[in-house]
């Protein structure tokens, strides 16, 4: 891997949107736990944020991302409205798909944050369409499909693989492998503890990274978007995480052993960056406060907006479902 | 005009849809490169004629064909895509139901998929219920996809064009037991409009409504109620979603009776909503009961005995008719 010695912005930029992803979930977290202030599933991606922060942080604005059902993180990185977004997963009408999308379905083409899918697995699939457009077009950018140890269980990853293979496409495939599918561990639903070795398969390059490190994600991620946008065709990340929180907000986690969640809070991607950024003299601790604060203000502020805004009225109900509706 | 085969006419509307917008290309399995090197084939010819970069062979992989149209069509492309048989649509079908007829929706309005997908469909080629197996009541039922069906050389051409530039994802049948039907086709870019159905012919006694290769049963049908003096006014389809209710409606209001034929299952059919739909809006212009016409709730069988059986015949259209009539 090509070892970049990163500029203070960009570190300091990488470290606030860590942040901002860590205080905005926390937040929906403690709002989860108010009775009736949040409808639906919510999904967060806790001790995730290197990989969100890392990988999006070293795309262009051309290239196009399809996430999942974990993908706040996804979308803050890429400077998604904070207002429009809680809205959104307040399922409000000034949210950033007018309520209709909800946490689990956000999209923000504007950003090429192009689809986001729940159906697990269903993601590479979309992706292939996506940068076989950019290849089809000329593009100079390329695809970004983020799913995770649990997805790459599903026969639709591989069908992506081996087609982006086959045409080359310029599809940069990232497993956020956060060691959990459901309730189940990594080693009871995977055949392997190595997933990018799978890469191998398709003749498609596999590299595998600390997807508590952001600058190692961001490295990496920099490195294998431009093989992707090279014309060289698809890559694959597996970026080795852990799920802090349960699979959505109702799951107790019981099933997890403590000390297993207390030795990875121990490798916190946040806490572990900021020690990095002091001692190497890029943050003095008042520049950090003023980070924390400074997300916590623009959180409370979203979460004023989502609450000002009504849910969506029945003047949206059946709309939206085609372009040309029938006549009848 | 000239006298094309359904599949010639397939292949003029994707030659002209190729030609006038270079945003169409077309994948799948053997569109390119086919095991069959038959001129009837509707994407015949194609690679030679536009090359590798629009005209993409896929691997055997039905959900990566489907994720591609939707992924690309998101992307402003028109993908026009082959999903084989109408059966294998079920590997596709999470793509299809799932993203294709879900994420404009759940959008707000901000993304569309103008994305065809050419499904071959049909009972009465041997291959059985792997191969055989219409479903399209399952597409009706997936909001946000649009399907057509076309019985004559001329609408395949002109569905299948509008298809292409409809904004939205449709899905085209393509019935194989008409392939090598002939008829006359307008030369030229010819749209069919989506959701207008066509009276094949009027009538004053009982309405007939049906779509695909079952038109040519009910066609067969007519010369045995006209020996009886019963006139039939027969309405193809074409278009399932959108739906015509209005020729429907009209029609009804005007015999009093309804008979629907179609090949599929006739339990949870296509025909249950449109008998369902006229119970709802004409039963006061109904004079008897409604018949539904359509195969027994059992995979398609392979032996040509039993597909005969399988597939409603003349003498079942007949029977329907005079059961409106309480005869």
């Amino acid at each position: 891997m090509i070892e970049h010695r990163l500029d203070p912005d960009l570190q300091t930029r990488l470290y606030t949107r860590m942040v901002l992803t860590r205080t905005f979930e926390e937040k929906i977290a403690e709002l989860c736990r108010e009775p009736g202030r949040m409808p639906g599933m919510q999904i967060l991606a806790n001790g995730q944020e290197a990989v969100a922060a890392g990988m999006v942080s070293a795309l262009e604005p051309e290239d196009v991302i399809i996430s999942n059902h974990r993908s706040h993180g996804h979308l803050l990185a890429r400077g998604a409205d904070l207002n429009a977004l809680m809205a959104e997963i307040m399922v409000k009408g000034q949210g950033v798909n007018g309520g209709k999308a909800g946490t689990l379905h956000l999209s923000v083409p504007d950003l090429n944050i192009l689809m986001t899918s729940t159906v697990v697995g269903a993601g590479p699939l979309l992706a292939l369409g996506a940068a076989f457009a950019q290849q089809y077009k000329g593009s100079s950018g390329i695809t970004v499909v983020f799913f995770g140890d649990g997805a790459a269980a599903e026969g639709s990853v591989h069908e992506a693989m081996n087609l982006a293979g086959v045409w080359k496409l310029p599809l940069l495939f990232v497993c956020e492998n956060n060691c959990w599918a459901g309730a189940q561990r990594l080693e009871e639903h995977c055949a392997t503890r190595h997933i990018f070795q799978r890469a191998n398969g398709y003749d498609i390059p596999g590299r595998s990274v600390d997807g508590n490190d952001v600058e190692a994600v961001y490295n990496l991620g920099l490195e294998l978007a431009a093989y992707c946008r090279s014309g060289k065709g698809p890559a694959f990340m597996e970026a080795l995480t852990y799920r802090m929180r349960g699979h959505g907000e109702q799951d107790p986690q019981d099933y997890v052993d403590p000390k297993e969640l207390e030795r990875w809070a121990a490798k916190c991607p946040i806490r572990g960056y900021r020690q990095k950024l002091l001692k190497e003299g890029v943050l003095d601790d008042v520049q950090i406060q003023s980070i924390h604060e400074d997300a916590a203000t623009r959180v409370e502020a979203a979460v004023a907006f989502g609450d000002a805004s009504p849910y969506p009225g029945p003047e949206t109900f059946l709309s939206d479902v085609f372009v040309q509706p029938p006549s009848v | 005009m000239s006298q094309k085969t359904f599949g010639q006419a397939l292949n003029e509307a994707l030659t002209i849809a190729l030609e006038i917008d270079e945003n169409v290309c077309i994948a799948g399995e053997g569109v390119g490169v086919s095991i069959h090197r038959d001129p009837n084939m509707p994407t015949h010819g194609l690679l030679e004629k536009f090359g590798r970069r629009r005209v993409k062979d896929t691997p055997v992989s039905e959900a990566a064909i489907a994720g591609l149209a939707v992924g690309a069509s998101c992307m402003g492309l028109r993908p026009v895509v082959e999903i084989m048989f109408f059966p294998f649509i079920t590997l596709a079908s999470d793509m299809l139901v799932n993203h294709a007829g879900k994420l404009r929706y759940m959008s707000g309005g901000t993304s569309s998929f103008p994305l065809t997908v050419r499904v071959k469909a049909g009972v009465g080629f041997g291959a059985g219920c792997q191969h055989s197996h219409n479903l399209e009541a399952w597409v009706a039922h997936s909001p946000g996809l649009k399907i057509v069906w076309p019985s004559t050389p001329a609408d395949a051409k002109g569905l299948l064009l509008s298809a292409i530039f409809d904004p939205d994802p449709v899905i085209v049948v393509e019935d194989l037991m008409l392939g090598r039907m002939s008829g006359d086709v307008p030369a030229g870019d010819i749209r069919t409009p989506l959701g207008q159905a066509r009276i094949v012919s009027t009538g004053t006694d009982c309405t007939i409504v049906t779509y695909g290769a079952a038109l040519y049963t009910v066609m067969e049908a007519l010369t045995s109620l006209g020996d009886r003096g019963i006139s039939c006014e027969v309405i193809d389809l074409r278009s399932l979603v959108p739906l015509d209710k209005e020729a429907i409606l009209t029609s009804v209001r005007k015999t009093g009776r309804l008979v629907v034929v179609h090949e599929a299952i006739r339990f949870c059919g296509f025909g249950a909503e449109l008998a369902a739909m006229v119970a709802e809006e004409a039963f006061d212009a109904l004079k008897g009961p409604v018949k539904r016409v359509g195969a027994p709730q059992i995979p398609v069988p392979v032996a040509p005995t039993h597909e005969k059986m399988f597939k409603p015949g003349p003498e079942d259209v007949v029977t329907a008719v005079l059961g409106t009539m309480g005869k």
